[in-house]
């Protein structure tokens, strides 16, 4: 059971929380003259990241809010979590998330 | 009552509280402090099992939880009836009960020991090769024969009649071991003030210290003998309100992000406990920094018949002795690569047994112990080694010879008797935890084993279990840890010395089997005492191929029995590293996994169970529903009537009585579980434009709309009525599973897409209760009712929504059918959801209104065509593909799932689509998710076209109606396909997938 620090609510436990997929994926504009197969890669493909993955979770049975975190998929270590929106921490990287 | 191996002093012991027990129903005396394995061992019992799978007879291996055999079944009653529980964990109480497994028809005459004269045909893998044929075969009689003649114990035949309970807990430092270094760090971390759990499996803290003679060979810490500073330090832990003491509770799990898991064992050793206490409790800790202080588990060794009753640990032999003040023998031989060994010669020597030999492996033992042991006159035999062993129910004899200088067995053997063989090759860390955090481990040459070298969470090993194993060094090492995790949960750091007397032996250890006279005689040398995995299997293993560690280990069972290996893996590792002629660093180590020592389901279950094991969502009408015979079906969390039988009606008969009755005149239904969400806000319509495919900007206030709802990927996700009751206001209802997720994806789109949107989303599924009144005669029903709302046709025609009150509630009124008749949706805050409902059905008597259930529901809206989301659809369905292309919003720019539905795919004419199926015998009803084929007596693999969603028997049509999804169905109206069922291929013709009321007529009455 992981510790997720919620931007809104602070440090939760992981049932509270449910995981939302990759993050920093904005759905193409819907005027967009857009390929298929560029649309499928919006729908179907995801970055299979070993080490510090941006990624969505929702605090579903706290606050409601979506949020951004960086996590490092080869500990689970959370390095950051921040605001839809904003961009990742500057500076951030799998050697901050201590051992 | 006098145990006559049991010593006149010492040990923690109590000799004045005598406690009768059974084992296999003989009557035996112990001692208040003694566990069921020191009980057995002080009245000269040690046969006490049968192992897995030869069925050989067995001893008591160790003293602590890393026990591989002695495994017993503890009975109070035939419900609490716990099997494969450790004898040496086992407290004994007055009248406790146990019982021995895997063996029949007794303990010393078991038939299943055949196994071990058939080994040579039952190798390694031999369920891999032997019982490939006949096929059949393996599933009705190999399998039930292997499993019923190996195994361990088995289950209590009745349901667990105990309370389990669990507990959240958050901690600065928790300490997971209460031995020397772990007491040390907690005392340490307390000190700086930090609040601190520490745990230990053990009845009582102390840890190796409890197996130490008082005024032993333990030496002193801080200048006062073990014992005392034992006692200090549990005091002053005892007197700090900001620490918690855990006896009885095993450490099982570590979990991500320091996340422990804790079994605490509350009753077990309780003669007779409060019936309303918990058995056990577990926690679960999330602790800022965590000390394992886990200690080290010795080493056996591996050499042919190591395996006999009276054959165990030094330590552990020890640890009876000076602990419990059984005596484990009375003529004792010694086996040892390591110094440590001597100590238990030297403690039995002195309490009177007689050591006939001390064999030492190494070409020489000068350390202060071996030293210490010649000079008390103890034989000691360097440069020897164990070939052999003789005894059956006990050891009676060792079979000794000397090795040569390139380590060779000489010729030359000499039987040595004996009743007792003291064995140790070593101490093995107790990584366990420390690698399930995912801790690195790495091969320290100078202690012969894996120690932690870089942990992934906030951890700290400290003492043995990091190879620190002298009793100095550990409780410096723990007090080193204990300070460093104070401060680096944020408390200022304390520094306190702590100096010790005690030496540091110079020390030895084994990994591996003991040089043989020949390379493969009979005798078995055991690995694994628990799953029976002997040196020869894992020779066979590496011989057929099998190179990584983590195959031999499967291949072999090695290590994957309850006790994971706990005496077996180190040796294992040198086996293998010997075979493949590589180190035993390359060979690697398997993962070692949770839990650590076996946890009960009702740990896990807690008050998880019965009703209380998941909520039940029920209506506000429910109580009515039940008053009124309702059978009840499960959907989600929902409890929801099914139908309403009457006099003795089943199913059948109640479901078309309340369908007649509805189509006739009147049902009443509650709807109340339908998921709602209330959608507000200046920009609600735009969002509902973007969300649903209809086009929402022209929908008139007080009017509602069928809404379908996509993913992005075009697929139908959930449908429901949506009412628009003010400009900025929408009333959305949603399919009953579907309320959570759909709520979950709007908000998805609102907080992360449309931040440009001003629109706010609240569930009102629960605020609602809403009372579905159907049928010709339902307007008369409601309009004596009704308050300040004109619901004539004209007024209210299908599809439009009236706030209003009705019996002086307020009331959103839905002109809305899901059965195809006139029909209303009264919605009302839930807690008027009963007296309203009652209140409908009284003055409806008079019209005939008939309560139906969701089963009734399913066949009129069968009758009608409409799908049900999840059942009709699969979620690889477009709207088109169900029929309901036309509410799709032509002209909008975009919806959720606009751009996927212009995929080619998407729109080819072959797609799977809705259609009616009626069978040409009009009585058989096809079978739900059956095939559909385009032609009769197709032959294995069929090709199908489609499948049956939903098929029932119609009172209203007198016949029986399907909807399938058919490639191109459309385009097969009037065409007959067939349906294999159990009895052969049904004919279908396909139809429009309406069977009733298709001009809608009755619906727009």
């Amino acid at each position: 059971m992981l510790l997720i620090r919620c931007p809104y609510c602070g440090e939760r436990p992981e049932p509270e929380f449910v995981y939302g997929g990759q993050a920093h994926r904005a759905r193409p504009p819907p005027n967009a003259e857009l390929g298929t197969q560029d649309w499928a890669d919006y729908l179907y493909r995801r970055d299979n990241t070993r080490g510090v993955h941006a990624e969505r979770w929702r605090h579903t049975h706290g606050c409601g809010r979506f949020f951004n975190a960086l996590r490092d998929t080869t500990t689970d270590h959370f390095i950051a979590t921040y605001e839809i929106g904003a961009p990742p921490p500057a500076g951030s990287s799998a050697r901050k998330a201590g051992r | 009552m006098t145990n006559t191996l049991r010593t006149a002093t010492g040990g923690r012991i109590d000799r004045m509280r005598a406690l009768g027990f059974t084992f296999d129903g003989a009557a035996f005396t112990g001692l208040q402090g003694d566990t069921l394995a020191s009980a057995l061992l002080a009245n000269g019992v040690h046969l006490v099992g049968r192992s897995f799978k030869y069925h050989r007879p067995r001893g008591i291996l160790a003293a602590g939880s890393e026990e591989p055999n002695a495994l017993v079944a503890i009975r109070r009653d035939t419900a609490r009836y716990t099997p494969n529980l450790r004898a040496t964990q086992v407290e004994l109480y007055e009248g406790l009960a146990a019982h021995s497994q895997n063996r029949w028809p007794s303990l010393a005459f078991d038939v299943g020991a055949i196994n071990d004269l058939l080994s040579a045909f039952i190798p390694a893998g031999f369920y891999y090769k032997t019982f490939m044929w006949p096929r059949g075969a393996w599933k009705s009689l190999y399998e039930p024969y292997i499993r019923a003649a190996a195994g361990l114990g088995r289950s209590p035949t009745q349901a667990d009649p105990d309370r389990y309970s669990n507990r959240y807990a958050h901690c600065d430092v928790l300490v997971v071991g209460a031995g020397p270094a772990g007491l040390a760090a907690a005392v340490a971390a307390a000190h700086s003030g930090a609040r601190v759990i520490l745990c230990d499996e053990q009845s009582e803290f102390g840890g190796s210290l409890l197996g130490e003679a008082h005024g032993g060979h333990a030496g002193e810490i801080d200048g006062e003998p073990a014992h005392a500073w034992l006692a200090r330090m549990i005091e002053s832990l005892t007197n700090n309100s900001r620490v918690t003491l855990l006896t009885r509770t095993t450490a099982f799990g570590y979990f991500p992000h320091n996340l422990l898991g804790l079994n605490e064992r509350l009753t077990d050793h309780l003669a007779n406990p409060h019936p309303e206490q918990p058995r056990e409790r577990q926690w679960q800790v999330r602790a800022k920094e965590v000390v394992l202080a886990t200690g080290a588990i010795e080493r056996p060794l591996v050499f042919p018949g190591n395996d006999r009753p009276g054959i165990m640990l030094a330590d552990a032999a020890r640890t009876y002795l000076n602990r419990y003040g059984a005596v484990a023998g009375t003529r004792a031989v010694v086996i040892t690569a390591c110094d440590e060994a001597y100590r238990a010669a030297l403690d039995l020597h002195e309490a009177g047994v007689f050591i006939a030999t001390i064999v030492d492996l190494r070409p020489r033992a000068d350390g202060a112990l071996p030293q210490a042991a010649r000079r008390a006159g103890l034989p000691v035999q360097t440069h020897t080694t164990v070939i052999g062993t003789s005894g059956r129910l006990r050891i009676n004899a060792v079979q000794l010879a000397r090795l040569d200088d390139d380590g060779r067995v000489t010729d030359g053997v000499v039987n040595m008797p004996c009743d007792l063989l003291l064995m140790s090759g070593g101490f093995t860390p107790s990584v366990h935890l420390f690698s399930q955090s995912r801790g690195r481990l790495a091969w320290d040459e100078k202690v012969q084993c894996f120690v932690p070298v870089e942990a992934a969470e906030h951890a700290r090993p400290a003492g043995a279990c990091r190879g620190v194993f002298s009793l100095a060094a550990a409780v410096a090492d723990g007090t080193l840890a204990g300070a460093a995790a104070a401060e680096e949960a944020g408390y200022a750091r304390t520094p306190r010395q702590h100096s010790s007397s005690a030496s540091d032996p110079a020390r030895g250890a084994y990994a591996g089997a003991l040089p043989q006279l020949r390379p493969a005689d009979g005798a078995k040398a055991f690995v694994d005492w628990q799953n029976d995995v002997t040196s020869k299997d894992l020779a066979l293993a590496t011989r057929e191929g099998f190179q990584s560690i983590e195959h031999i280990k499967r291949y072999t069972t090695t290590g994957m029995a309850t006790d994971q290996g706990k005496t077996s893996n180190l040796n294992t590792l040198g086996i293998v590293a010997r075979t493949l002629d590589k180190a035993i660093p390359e060979v690697g180590l398997t993962t070692f996994r949770m839990p650590y020592t076996p946890v009960t389901f009702g740990s896990f279950a807690g008050f998880s169970r019965d009703e209380l094991f998941d909520p039940v969502r029920t209506t506000p009408i429910h109580d009515w529903a039940a008053r009124n015979g309702a059978v009840f079906e499960d959907v989600g969390l929902w409890k929801r009537a099914r139908y309403f039988p009457r006099n003795g009606e089943d199913m059948h008969a109640a479901v078309a009585r309340e369908c007649r009755a509805t189509r006739a005149t009147c049902g009443i239904f509650d709807a109340s579980t339908l998921g709602k969400i209330e959608v507000v806000g200046k920009d609600a319509v735009t969002f509902m434009n973007r969300m649903y495919v209809n086009a929402w900007m022209n929908l008139a206030v007080g009017r509602a709309r069928y809404g379908v709802l996509l993913r992005d990927d075009g697929f139908v996700f959930d449908d429901g009525v949506v009412a628009r009751t003010a400009e900025d206001r929408f009333h959305v209802t949603t399919t009953t599973g579907g309320a959570a997720r759909v709520l979950a994806l709007m908000e998805d789109y609102v907080q992360t897409e449309w931040s440009d949107l001003s629109v706010w989303l609240t569930s009102t599924t629960e605020q609602w209760a809403v009372i579905a009144v159907q049928g010709p005669s339902s307007r008369r029903v409601l309009e004596a009712l009704v308050e300040g709302s004109d619901i004539s046709a004209q007024a209210m025609p299908h599809m439009s929504v009236a706030r209003g009150r009705i019996c002086g509630v307020p009331m959103l009124l839905m002109r809305v059918s899901f059965s195809g008749e006139l029909g209303f949706e009264v919605n009302v805050p839930a807690d008027f959801g009963l007296p309203v409902w009652e209140a409908i059905y009284a003055a409806g008597r008079q019209h005939g209104i008939t309560p139906y259930g969701t089963e009734t529901m399913h066949v009129l809206r069968a009758e009608k065509g409409y799908i049900i989301v999840g059942q009709d659809t699969d979620g690889t369905v477009t709207p088109d593909d169900v029929g309901l292309g036309w509410a799709i919003g032509k002209a909008k720019a975009d919806f959720v799932g606009k751009r996927s539905l212009q995929r080619p795919a998407m729109t080819s004419p072959d797609r799977k689509q809705l259609v009616g199926l009626l069978t040409t015998d009009p009585g058989v009803v096809l079978e739900e998710g059956s095939q559909v084929l385009q032609d009769r007596g197709q032959r294995l693999p069929l090709r199908p076209i489609g499948h049956v969603t939903s098929s029932y028997h119609s009172t209203t049509l007198g016949r029986s109606i399907a909807l399938a999804l058919v490639a191109g169905g459309r385009g097969r109206s009037g065409r007959t396909l067939y349906v294999p069922m159990t009895d052969g291929d049904v004919a279908v013709q396909v139809t429009s997938p309406v069977f009733y009321d298709s001009e809608g007529t009755r619906l727009h009455a």
